[in-house]
């Protein structure tokens, strides 16, 4: 049987109309993936890279080796920050559709990513975050305020109008900024990691990019580095399915997961259900464990879905089934843990509902906070000044030169 | 003071800067070279052996070879910049920043000012440039005028051993990126050069030779070629100023006004191209600022707008060099 060559074009298995469909999802049983040591070589532990580590089975139950046995409180303030962050991304997107903001991106579908890595890392952990992580920096304590005012570019943002919105900061909670260039922060993590083991520190980094940023080289480069110089760092692949309109399929998702992108380096890569928070959190411990001890980098890949659109700018409903995120067979992080503490006997409606309004209120009033410092079209405004402040740690006579002359236009004095 | 090389002013720098602050680490392709290969240095530290016997002093945790990469390696230097840590990356040739362009204009340029000053990466890229060895326009180019474009970069050109020492320590020391551009024939350039640590301060131009009729702006390897042109030049009665800007960014653009006051002529030599290159730009900023000092219209003396060739003679034809300096240098003498 002879066939000519032809160029395989991926397609999704459903576009607007056509009925969703995730067969292409290799699934695995809640508490059916072995857990090994830490100490465990790469070769040994391939499987890890085609399974997939699940923790809450469909009655909502914690099973298997992965369950890290979070007690009650634990579990609360997750599901607690979930809600928060996702309270936030409803009212900067609500915000942005009012012409208030110029752009955002949710992380709707992805809370449980942030928030369970977030909670397994310890403080002095670097990380180097995608632009879906904002349950990173509000889980380390970054201010909703502060968020805003990023957002709003206004007098208040901590990147001085600077930055496009969602591109936060938060150095000194140990959360390294964002970059609109995708996966460059790859092989930043990478160095960070090496900096760390060469001043003989404990500290790991962590970092993040999507199923369509593995493409990018620097994700490759990333990977043999790691592989080379085995520093304390967990990169992670968050695989929500979509890169804006292409398919997971566009960066090679249909021939092997991935996870196994480590494994030709050495590399354990680990794919792990990214909407059930007990996985994410267990597999981060693992991985960070691993890290801590001198074992090297880890691989993870979250197998999760992206729950609205890339950001403001495109129209899911046009590439995509509408009913596309209620068919995947992972669900939705949130529900899955609010199920989970119900059936712990923790948890209930009504917590739910008083727990949802509170997120609301303290949402409410952030935003009052931060509109005083300023909207795209209400006063006060960002100094012209600041234009020039932090191009280098001095400003040079140039600049100084060019400041004047703008403020004497404007009638500002420096 | 000792008569030193271009590469042993370099090699000494990064010595003493390492020994100084344990902070400094060098990371690049071949920087270590050879490892544990025993003999003299032990490595023969890089293509050129500028960074001979760094490797048996600081051991192999503190000058890396790293995979053929220069994105990653780039990228690595700026996380580990953040990390508290001072890189030095080597980017073994200008041309290779094609691969890694991003992590320097985007990346590192940029953290300080995108994220409201709270970060910085006290980086320097020591790279390779200039023509002159038959190895063509994929390791040949003076590509020091695009880092120049960019906010937050810091770009130095040094002409010679004893500004590559005291510069390449300033560059070490800044708390800003800062791209050191070595030109490939001059490392076996000899001066003198003191031993003991010493910093130049960035924007600061030399002036390498003083005279009343025309100004020379020449950078790097240029500037000997102005020299050679100015002593023949003098035997005609014609006394050239030579100026060495030392760094294109910044760039003393206010002694390079105070020169043209005095002469009233200016002719821009260099080796990057003719088109948005420096002498283009020097050019611009006298045309800009200095219009009513000039006496005669500008010259640039520059290689023609083509990629460099390999073959010797034809390179040789490529760069700038003393016969074309001194036509021009006569051009604007005749106004």
């Amino acid at each position: 049987m002879t066939q000519k060559p032809y160029l395989h074009i991926p397609r999704p298995t459903a576009r607007p109309g056509e009925v969703p469909d995730f067969s292409y999802l290799k699934l695995s049983d809640a508490g059916a993936v072995d857990r090994p040591p830490v100490t465990e070589k790469a070769k040994n532990i391939e499987y890890l890279s085609h399974q997939l580590v699940r923790v809450l089975d469909e009655q909502h139950e914690a099973k298997g080796p992965w369950d890290p046995s979070l007690d009650e409180a634990a579990l609360v303030k997750a599901l607690r920050y979930m809600v928060l962050t996702r309270a936030y991304d409803d009212r900067m997107q609500r915000v942005q559709r009012q012409g208030k903001i110029s752009f955002y991106i949710q992380s709707l579908g992805e809370e449980a990513i942030s928030i369970g890595q977030g909670l397994a890392l310890a403080p002095d952990d670097m990380l180097f975050p995608s632009y879906r992580n904002q349950g990173l920096y509000i889980l380390r304590g970054t201010r909703l305020v502060d968020m805003m005012c990023q957002c709003l570019s206004n007098t208040g943002d901590m990147c001085k109008g600077r930055q496009m919105p969602i591109m936060y900061q938060n150095r000194d909670k140990n959360i390294f900024s964002i970059s609109g260039n995708l996966a460059t922060q790859f092989p930043q993590a990478v160095g960070w990691a090496m900096g760390s083991a060469i001043k003989g520190e404990k500290h790991i980094a962590a970092s993040w990019v999507g199923d369509g940023s593995t493409s990018e080289a620097d994700f490759h480069y990333a990977l043999t580095f790691a592989a080379v110089y085995q520093p304390p760092v967990i990169l992670n692949v968050v695989n929500n399915q979509w890169a804006i309109s292409t398919f997971q399929g566009f960066a090679g998702g249909e021939r092997r997961p991935f996870a196994a992108r480590g494994v030709g380096l050495g590399i354990p890569g680990i794919r792990v259900d990214g909407n059930d928070l007990l996985a994410v959190y267990a597999v981060t411990c693992w991985a960070a464990e691993r890290a801590r001890n001198g074992h090297g980098p880890t691989l993870i890949e979250h197998v999760t879905y992206r729950g609205g659109a890339h950001s403001t700018s495109d129209d899911p409903s046009r590439y995509r089934p509408k009913d596309e995120w209620a068919a995947f067979p992972l669900g939705d992080p949130m529900d899955r843990l609010i199920q989970h503490l119900i059936k712990l006997g923790h948890w209930s409606d009504e917590n739910q509902t008083a727990l949802e309004q509170e997120t609301k209120t303290i949402v409410d009033d952030a935003w009052k906070e931060a509109v005083s410092f300023g909207t795209m079209s209400e006063p006060p405004f960002l100094d012209a000044q600041l234009m020039f402040e932090d191009v280098f740690k001095e400003m040079p006579d140039h600049l100084k030169r060019q400041r004047d002359e703008l403020l004497a236009l404007t009638g500002d004095t420096p | 003071m000792a008569g030193k090389t271009y590469r042993q002013a370099i090699n000494e720098a990064i010595l003493q800067e390492m020994r100084r602050d344990s902070t400094v680490i060098l990371l690049g392709e071949d920087v270590a070279g050879g490892t544990g290969a025993g003999g003299e240095g032990d490595a023969w530290g890089g293509p050129m052996g500028v960074t001979r016997g760094l490797v048996s002093e600081f051991g192999v945790g503190r000058v890396l070879d790293t995979p053929i990469s220069e994105a990653a390696y780039m990228g690595a230097a700026i996380g580990a910049a953040a990390s508290g840590l001072r890189p030095i990356a080597d980017l073994m040739f200008i041309d290779f920043a094609g691969v890694c362009f991003d992590q320097i204009v985007n990346q590192a340029a940029k953290y300080r000012y995108m994220y409201g000053g709270q970060d910085k990466i006290p980086l320097t890229i020591r790279t390779m440039m200039g023509a002159g060895l038959g190895i063509s326009s994929q390791h040949s180019q003076s590509l020091y005028p695009i880092f120049s474009y960019f906010a937050g970069l810091k770009v130095v050109v040094p002409s010679g051993p004893y500004d590559a020492k005291g510069l390449l320590i300033s560059a070490i020391r800044d708390d800003d990126p800062v791209i050191f551009c070595e030109h490939k024939a001059l490392y076996e350039m000899v001066e003198d050069v003191p031993d003991e640590p010493y910093t130049i301060p960035f924007g600061e131009a030399n002036f390498i030779r003083s005279g009343g009729d025309v100004t020379i702006v020449a950078m790097s390897s240029m500037v000997h070629v102005a020299t050679k042109a100015a002593t023949e030049l003098a035997r005609q009665g014609i006394e050239c100023e030579i100026l060495d800007p030392r760094t294109s960014s910044p760039l003393d653009t206010e002694s390079i006004l105070e020169s043209v006051e005095e002469t009233g002529r200016l002719v821009i030599i260099d080796e990057s191209g003719p088109r948005f290159g420096m002498a283009s730009e020097v050019a611009a900023v006298v045309a800009e600022e200095g219009f009513a000092l000039l006496k005669a219209p500008i010259i640039k003396v520059t290689p023609p707008f083509v990629p460099i060739p390999a073959a010797p003679n034809l390179e040789q034809l490529y760069i700038p060099d003393v016969a074309q300096l001194i036509v021009a240098v006569n051009k604007v003498m005749e106004s």
